[in-house]
């Protein structure tokens, strides 16, 4: 082929009409082919249980930095945040159906993201909370990726194969979140009064959902020892070496915040979320619930 | 019983085949260019296409498939599986020197190699670097990365200082 821009390629390929080309629903099994046998010693329960906690986390920060599309400060960072959202999206759909395998109930990604209750979510609060502003996403941003790929950095050496091998894949893909975040942490951080002012308030706002992010639950106790997880508390040196890396740069100090309190003790994990969650949930399930089987 | 040359012309052909489908969102490559068609077998009847995604939120999977399976249907594969392969994961270093060359003239700056990053922590990146990625029209080095994110999730946007052309560039994954 001798196309001159890769534009005159694409209008090319799209008068054939042999191709299409609107993506819709459809989809097919992110995991087609893919051997997802349990491996020997490790409970496919908690495995799901596991693979739904970090899918849940990805599908719900995407969703979130969907929100921004269209309403970003420049349409550069439009582009990067639909991006990202796309990455987790991807993670989120491979982890989901992977969660279906695990325990055998044969659930499909859509089953998990479209026909489940609040209170079924396993994923961190800080996912699903809403930002003020972009000063707001970008302090949710940097601790949601920074977390995230320590965690995924670990989970390549994971017993099961399966997500040994979604988080080496992650890993590439969280770096560029990670850098992104940090490098407008430092330019809003170091940049005029007001942008340090709005800068700070993202922090802030972001501070009493750190601790939650570290606490583990017995599921993933359980596979940490059987080799399958890593686990929450293993991930804090890491995590604190980087954001004070990135707050140094940026001339702020970390807010002192105590932890949000969950109900009774119970958090994101075990399905008690913030207020956000229920409006979160209405519109993203909204036209599957409203049209059951929909496909276009 | 057939000879190894008959069994192994329809390998050839399905091969052929597979090696000749487009990426959706380079249609200048073929997935062979590309990097994510990792195997091809055919026993019997049945082929067997594995392909490795470019990034987890690859939109262009189910098209890739679809082609596939139309376009092996009309050379005479009625009988097609597309198997994903999650491992190893795709990088950028599986871009063949014909892919390279292929985006370069299409005007897009190809991938350099990747920095072997295997292995214990990654690394944080606060200063937005400036490596030398030359302009794909000019070829001049004096160019600068104007966003990390460009139309697709595998490419970044850079601007040549030199001759003024924006341009995109396949990120090193």
């Amino acid at each position: 082929m001798g196309f001159d821009t890769a534009y005159e390629a694409i209008t090319e390929e799209a008068e054939d009409a042999g191709h299409r080309w609107a993506y819709g629903t459809g989809f097919t099994d992110p995991l087609a082919g893919v051997n997802t046998t349990i491996p020997p010693g490790v409970d496919g329960g908690d495995l799901a249980a596991y693979c739904l906690m970090l899918g849940d986390d990805a599908l719900i920060m995407s969703h979130r930095l969907q929100e921004w599309l269209a309403r970003a400060p420049e349409l550069e960072e439009d582009t990067a945040l639909a991006n990202i959202a796309l990455d987790l999206l991807g993670q989120a759909r491979l982890l989901l159906t992977r969660a279906g395998t695990a325990d055998a109930s044969g659930r499909s990604e859509d089953d998990y993201a479209f026909r489940r209750d609040e209170r079924q979510f396993r994923n961190v609060r800080l996912a699903e909370v809403a930002d003020a502003d972009f000063g707001g996403l970008v302090a949710r941003l940097l601790v949601f990726s920074t977390w995230r790929l320590a965690l995924l950095v670990r989970l390549r050496e994971s017993a099961d194969p399966v997500l040994a091998a979604i988080a080496a894949q992650g890993v590439k893909e969280v770096t560029y979140h990670r850098d992104y975040a940090a490098q407008w942490t430092v330019r809003l951080g170091d940049g005029t009064d007001y942008s340090r002012q709005r800068m700070e308030a993202g922090l802030a706002a972001v501070a009493p959902l750190v601790a939650e992010l570290f606490a583990s639950t017995a599921v993933e106790d359980r596979l940490a020892a059987a080799g399958v997880a890593a686990v929450g508390a293993g991930l804090r040196p890491e995590f604190d070496a980087v954001i004070a890396e990135v707050l140094t740069a940026a001339g702020l100090d970390w807010p002192q915040a105590g932890g949000l309190a969950g109900v009774s003790g119970q958090t994101g994990r075990d399905g008690v979320h913030t207020e956000a969650m229920g409006y979160l949930l209405a519109e993203l399930q909204s036209v599957a619930r409203a049209y059951p089987g929909a496909t276009w | 019983m057939v000879t190894s040359s008959l069994t192994r012309a329809p390998l050839i052909r399905a091969r052929q085949v597979a090696q000749s489908v487009p990426d959706p969102e380079l249609p200048m490559l073929t997935i062979a260019d590309l990097g994510i068609l990792r195997d091809v077998s055919v026993t019997g009847q049945h082929v067997v296409v594995s392909l490795t995604p470019t990034y987890s939120g690859c939109p262009a999977v189910p098209e890739i498939r679809a082609d596939l399976v139309s376009r092996l249907a009309a050379a005479g594969f009625a009988d097609v599986e597309v198997r994903t392969v999650l491992n190893p994961p795709w990088t950028s270093d599986f871009i063949s020197p014909e892919g390279r060359r292929k985006l370069a003239a299409a005007g897009i700056a190809p991938p350099r190699s990747r920095p072997d990053t295997h292995g214990g922590p990654v690394p944080l990146t606060l200063v937005a670097h400036r490596p030398a990625i030359d302009c794909p029209a000019c070829g001049s080095a004096d160019t600068e990365r104007t966003a990390a994110f460009s139309g697709t999730a595998c490419k970044d946007l850079y601007r040549c200082r030199t001759c003024a052309e924006p341009f995109e560039h396949v990120k090193e994954i």
